[in-house]
């Protein structure tokens, strides 16, 4: 079961929205409807969000993302569509319903923190349990428990009025952590903290991510920090949704000259993995083979460089053209000897900014390798070039071919 | 048709009889209400004058004193010697009698009308479309000449006290709603929006949120409601409420200059001390013991840091044991 899955989601503000829905069905622009003064925040909204994935809805100010996230806890009521939480649709939910979806599956965290300035760290962070009711030993125990997975511990007696931004937005966290629920929705939670502390908050949410499996739905308007953060990212527009994917599909494929603009001043070095860059490895020669064997594959791939596998395709190590033939010129049965073990390998969801030195170290192609080491792909230097210069993909394979391997 | 209207008045408009309706209005309701009305009127004479009984019974000194403690409370030692100095200036003059009968009605007055005006303001808050119905009723209430309410309440409930408490009840009640509104509309909206997303009801909305956050403005309302009070309580010597507006309406009529500035002075005082002591309640600033108190509930450390004004890094309190130094910075 999907842990948030929007169909067809629509949400209008104004005069007669059910009538906007047809027309904007019909085709109806947001600008016709705005002349109007009808505004269609979310137009025919569809996605779906995994459980313990972090989903980053990304797009300018006023595209319709904050309205977005607050149909998913009901707080907005979509004009039209589906949408579904665990299997249960929002759409149909009585208030009654829809507090008890917000106190058991979905917490919230916002961009100006939302505190209660008169209640100390230790209550804010409680306020969701003591909302669902639950006694006051156990809102402590668990608010102090929250406290101390964001950093917080021995804050609890303070007054929010006495923290930084950033610690105050870690009250919010612990906040929506303390409250027990699966999502967490986050709209442009470190939006209105400085550069350096967000980038820690980011940091933090990602570790605390994989720690607790939480499935966050976030929003932001930094295409690094969805970058940064996101498993998949939807990129939104004018309340359309233009683009789903992971953030290398984005990067690479962008679906309209709009994302393809926006993703034009992003850092690709941090974005883009081994795997997203790499060719497939021209040809594997198994560690039992013989030079000759091996002088006569490299021939028929046009290369000087192969990697050597085990039984397992289990990386060995690679073999230069110059030696093979030296050693069938002795008369040698196997690659005992000249096998060069120093190659290096590199996991496939390596970041390029990490590639980069161990390239620079190393004139020769890194191994790409899963998580078992098995050779997956090969990556030469220009490659790695190629895909830091947004050379499009087809011309950067054509000349990987040549010299890749 | 035309012409018959023309000749009714010179202006060529019909006569609209307002003030024929409100006679009648006015006939039917005691005709027919005076039961209600004579409850009402021995509730609230019953308040007034059980309030005045424990106001007179203690020696006008030791009362003095224990109202100057409570400035002491909540607003510190220069405020607590002036209003002992005021106090027992009022006893001196001969006024304390009446102002202690004042006192009651205006207590009694404000209590009903922040009773009332509460619950208003919250559902004024709440819906626009209350918001817009009372809105015309409080301009009205509160800008008709004061005087005029003593009238209709005069014809309800004969003279003395209680149309005097009636009649500052309905003048004094406007800025009670409309603070009351205004406090509640204004509270931030994320963090409204952010006990919603928590899953709270509208009433924990309201009791956990809402209200407290817009307490320091319903309080300022609440000292509008009070001085108003105040001064509509002076006015309803007109009708026979007894205190020192009895003293200020018998000094018109017998044009006794010193009665009538003894009396106006003595209202003074109890005005500035009930607005001081009201409006820092409301603000909850100030060295005062209250404020000590209030502090104290929080925890030491938090004493120290807000006493001491430190910045966010707040000396008192332990440090984070495992934040990166750059958040703190
Ligand atoms: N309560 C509302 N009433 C009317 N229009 C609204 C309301 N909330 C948002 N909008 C409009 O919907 C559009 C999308 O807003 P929003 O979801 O806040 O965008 P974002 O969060 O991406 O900046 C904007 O044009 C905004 O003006
Ligand atoms: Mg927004």
């Amino acid at each position: 079961m999907k842990a948030i899955d929007a169909n067809g989601t629509y949400k209008v503000f104004g005069k007669r929205p059910d009538k906007a829905v047809e027309r904007l069905r019909a085709g109806a622009t947001r600008e016709e409807l705005r002349k109007e003064g009808t505004t269609a925040a979310v137009i025919d909204a569809s996605f779906e969000v995994e459980e313990g994935e972090i989903f980053v809805v990304m797009g300018l100010s006023g595209s319709g993302k904050s309205t977005l996230i607050r149909m998913v806890n009901g707080l907005w009521e979509p004009t039209a569509g589906e949408l579904q939480v665990y299997g249960e649709d929002i759409v149909k939910m009585d208030q009654q319903q829809l507090r008890r979806t917000r106190r058991e599956k979905v917490s919230m965290v916002f961009q100006h923190f939302a505190l209660l300035p008169h209640r100390t760290v230790g209550e804010n962070a409680a306020y969701g349990l003591q909302i669902q009711g639950i006694g006051k030993d156990e809102q402590q125990k668990r608010a102090k428990e929250a406290l101390r997975l964001v950093g917080l511990k021995g804050w609890e007696d303070s007054l929010p009025g006495q923290l930084s931004g950033g610690m105050r937005q870690r009250v919010g966290l612990a906040r929506a952590l303390a409250a027990g629920t699966n999502i967490m929705l986050m709209d442009e939670a470190f939006s209105a903290l400085d550069p350096l502390i967000k980038r820690e908050m980011q940091d933090q949410l990602v570790d605390l991510q994989s720690k607790l499996g939480k499935t966050i739905l976030f929003i932001t308007h930094d295409l690094n920090e969805a970058m940064r953060l996101g498993d998949r990212i939807a990129m939104m527009r004018d309340g359309r949704i233009v683009q789903i994917g992971t953030s290398e599909d984005i990067l690479n494929n962008p679906a309209n000259d709009f994302v393809a603009q926006f993703v034009q001043d992003v850092d690709r070095s941090r974005v883009l993995t081994a795997s997203s860059v790499m060719a497939p490895p021209v040809a594997l020669v198994g560690a039992e083979q013989g030079p000759l064997a091996v002088h006569k594959l490299m021939r028929e791939n046009q290369t000087s460089r192969l990697f050597v596998v085990n039984r397992d395709r289990t990386l060995a190590g690679a073999v230069d053209e110059e030696r093979v033939v030296a050693a069938a010129k002795e008369g040698a049965k196997t690659l005992e000897g000249i096998l060069d073990t120093t190659v290096v390998s590199v996991p496939a969801n390596a970041r390029l900014s990490d590639l980069l030195w161990l390239s620079a170290n190393s004139p020769k192609a890194l191994a790409v390798v899963d998580d078992d080491n098995t050779v997956v792909g090969v990556i030469a230097r220009v490659t790695l070039l190629q895909a830091l210069a947004q050379v499009r993909a087809e011309h950067a394979s054509a000349l990987e071919e040549v010299v890749s391997a | 048709m035309i012409a018959s209207l023309v000749a009714d008045g010179s202006s060529g408009l019909p006569r609209i009889p307002i003030g024929d309706w409100i006679n009648s209005i006015f006939t039917w309701l005691t005709d027919n209400l005076s039961g209600l009305f004579n409850v009402i009127s021995d509730i609230v004479g019953g308040l007034v004058n059980g309030l005045i009984n424990v106001l007179e019974a203690p020696n006008p000194i030791v009362l003095a004193v224990i109202f100057a403690l409570i400035g002491l409370a909540v607003r510190g030692w220069q405020f607590a010697v002036g209003a002992l100095i005021g106090l027992l200036l009022v006893i001196s003059m001969e006024q304390w009698e009446f102002a202690m009968q004042t006192l009651a009605l205006v207590v009694v007055a404000t209590v009903v009308a922040i009773v009332i005006a509460i619950p208003l303001g919250i559902l004024a808050a709440r819906s626009n479309r209350a918001s817009s119905t009372l809105k015309p009723l409080m301009d009205l209430m509160q800008t008709m000449p004061a005087f005029v309410w003593l009238v209709p309440v005069v014809t309800l409930f004969g003279i003395g006290v209680v149309p005097g408490v009636v009649a500052t009840i309905i003048f004094a009640l406007p800025p009670g709603v409309r603070f009351t509104e205004l406090g509640i509309r204004g509270v931030d909206a994320e963090i409204v929006e952010a006990s919603h997303a928590f899953g709270a009801t509208p009433r924990q909305t309201l009791f956990g949120v809402q209200l407290p956050l817009a307490m320091p403005t319903i309080m300022a309302g609440v000292n509008q409601v009070i001085m108003l009070a105040l001064s509509m309580a002076v006015i309803a010597g007109l009708v026979g409420a007894e205190g020192l507006g009895g003293q200020v309406t018998s000094a018109i009529s017998t044009l006794d200059l010193g009665l009538g500035f003894e009396a106006g002075l003595s209202v003074v005082i109890l005005a500035i001390f009930l607005d001081r002591v009201t409006s820092s309640v409301g603000q909850g600033h100030s060295g005062g013991l209250f404020r000590l108190g209030a502090l104290r509930r929080k925890g030491a450390g938090a004493v120290d840091e807000e006493l001491l004004d430190t910045d966010e890094e707040g000396a008192a309190s332990p440090p984070p044991t495992d934040l990166p130094t750059s958040v703190r910075a």
